[in-house]
């Protein structure tokens, strides 16, 4: 089995559209999505919910008012300004760390589990999808991105399906490692633009850092030549495999507003042609497991 | 004042907004808080004056005094700490810093040293000053970062963050104590379904927020009908413009080469100052 995730560090450089596109073209492969704060890829895929699992990624403190005497021992050692004047819990700052409730010397606090989010195992008509969100203003995304890419190997391992296709969150932080680590193949969706080149530089170095093989997309590439000229022959210089050159295409925005991928929507456009050329050379390099260039 | 810029989704122009709105007002300090790829600095072609290194705390033990109790790995929730028979072995990406292992240790085994995990970049361009955070490549932990670019907040400057994407710890983290959030969006549906993600984080952190609409004219209609429903000012609408685009990939802020803009972003500030003062 193998696994391939596509990132981009810098948001909105076309990540989900092309993940749906590659879902629709492997035909039987296992889906994640692992952009589990601001997830999109189930508006283009949706996906019908078999399972539904409630993520415990940390714990919280509660304090017992009829035993607290206000001593403030806990506020003064909490490291995350998480206790208030009043000696009661700021949610969104309290990282679970237990600390307040080793050193309460009344023994007024203790910790409780903290339900962060929801974990979904799904089908769709191209494959099953694990999936998940996160609750508003909760933390530990890079521990439900473990659990999502937990229930998408055991759905590969049932459904005997040879490859995960993950959609990453944007960014290099935790995580963007949770969807990283260990697996095959990453594709770097990048456009042409300063920020898109800043930010390609920062993600081609997370994979590196992680032993993963990069493959380079450049998608909306005709907005800006030179600079697209510019990524070519940065991967080249460094044996990086440029996958494809997507052009900008309104076709992708009207497929998105239809609720479908592009490859669905607009099979003949030059989008969907480009797309299968990269999904052509990401199956050789993932089949073959042989020709990766390494950085 | 403190005004973060924000978007649940990715790439709708939460950086264009910030420099924009910072290169049209005066005495303004720029905190690009969007640490894994921070990308302010790249449209605001800042001087760079200095650079700091952040480090977060995490634990020295002392194995002379250590007796392999193992009660420092039963106390840390991060499992950061594991207790193998010949040392204790300690796994720095998964430390959050809260010294409690240090409290656990019966033998005060365990003290506390720096790490590094990124660092601080101090600019300015103009009248603008500008710093920084950037996560070193393989660190995970996103938001010590953050703490440490608003600690460097100035009490008497229009300060605005560019916050980074999406809604978890690390944008929660950018706009604790902001006095206004703007979110910027895009009329499609990922922009739509991110907004509202992003609408319910804000509503439970009691932040006052109003939208920018980005690239107005693509997708549909449904971010207007929502905003309408929610009650959601709509402070200002960029129309997607080939000029916009190409301006951007170029690192150049558009409100510079088409100055009606520079006006405009005038007064979204000052309609956002209102709302505050309100």
């Amino acid at each position: 089995m193998k696994q391939l995730t596509i990132l981009s560090g810098k948001g909105g450089t076309g990540k989900t559209t092309i993940t749906a596109s590659l879902a629709v073209l492997a035909r039987n492969a296992v889906l994640a999505d692992c952009d589990v704060d601001a997830p999109d890829l189930h508006m283009l895929l949706h996906p019908e919910v078999i399972k539904t699992q409630e993520f415990k990624g940390s714990k919280i403190s509660v304090v017992d008012k009829t035993k607290c005497d206000n001593c403030g021992f806990c506020r003064e050692k909490c490291r995350f300004d998480a206790i208030t004047e009043a000696i009661e819990v700021d949610p969104i700052a309290c990282e679970g760390c237990g600390v307040c409730a080793a050193i309460c010397p009344t023994d007024a606090i203790t910790l409780a589990e903290r339900v962060s989010g929801y974990a979904y195992i799904s089908k769709t008509k191209y494959g099953f999808m694990a999936h998940a969100l996160l609750s508003p203003g909760e933390a530990n995304s890079g521990k439900l991105v473990t659990l999502v890419r937990q229930n998408a190997r055991i759905l590969s391992e049932k459904e005997n399906s040879d490859l995960i296709i993950i959609d990453g969150p944007p960014g290099i932080g935790c995580p963007v490692i949770a969807s990283v680590t260990g697996v095959d193949t990453g594709l770097v969706v990048t456009e042409p633009t300063l920020s898109g080149i800043h930010d390609l530089n920062r993600a081609l170095r997370l994979l590196k850092h992680f032993n993963v093989t990069p493959f380079v997309c450049v998608n909306m590439y005709d907005i800006n030549r030179d600079n697209t000229e510019k990524i070519m022959r940065f991967c080249k210089e460094n044996s990086i495999e440029i996958a494809g050159r997507i052009p900008f295409n309104p076709k992708v925005t009207e497929a998105m507003v239809n609720g479908k991928a592009v490859i669905e929507y607009s099979p003949e456009s030059d989008v969907a042609k480009e797309i299968e050329v990269i999904w052509k050379k990401l199956r050789s390099s993932l089949k073959s497991g042989e020709g990766f260039q390494k950085p | 004042m403190i005004v973060s810029v924000a978007s649940g989704k990715g790439g709708t122009g939460k950086t264009s907004v910030a420099v924009n709105m910072a290169l049209s007002v005066g005495n303004v300090q720029l905190l690009d808080c969007d640490v894994e790829e921070p990308n302010a600095h790249l449209l605001l072609h800042p001087n760079m004056h200095r650079t700091e290194p952040v480090y977060v705390l995490v634990p020295l033990i002392n194995e002379e005094l250590c007796l392999h109790c193992g009660e420092c790995a039963k106390f840390c929730q991060y499992n950061a700490l594991f207790d193998s028979p010949e040392k204790i072995l300690f796994f720095p990406e998964l430390c959050h810093s809260c010294g409690g292992c240090t409290l656990a240790c019966p033998r005060q085994a365990i003290t506390e040293k720096e790490r590094r995990i990124g660092a601080l970049k101090f600019g300015s361009a103009g009248d603008v000053e500008l710093v920084y955070g950037e996560l070193d490549v393989g660190e995970p932990m996103a938001v010590p970062i953050i703490k440490a670019v608003k600690k460097q907040i100035e009490d008497n400057k229009n300060v605005i963050i560019d916050a980074p994407v999406g809604t978890s710890c690390p944008v929660i983290e950018t706009v604790r104590e902001s006095d206004f959030c703007v979110l910027v969006t895009e009329p499609t549906p990922f922009g739509l379904h991110d907004l509202k993600i992003t609408v319910q984080v804000l509503r439970k952190m009691k932040v006052p927020f109003a939208v920018v609409v980005n690239r107005a004219g693509i997708g549909d209609k449904k971010v207007y009908t929502y905003c309408k429903e929610e009650k959601i000012p709509i402070l200002m609408e960029i129309p997607y413009q080939r000029k916009i685009a190409e301006l951007y990939s170029k690192g150049v802020p558009f409100s510079l080469e088409m100055p009606e803009w520079k006006e405009k972003f005038q007064t979204l500030f000052n309609k956002i100052r209102k709302l505050v003062e309100e």
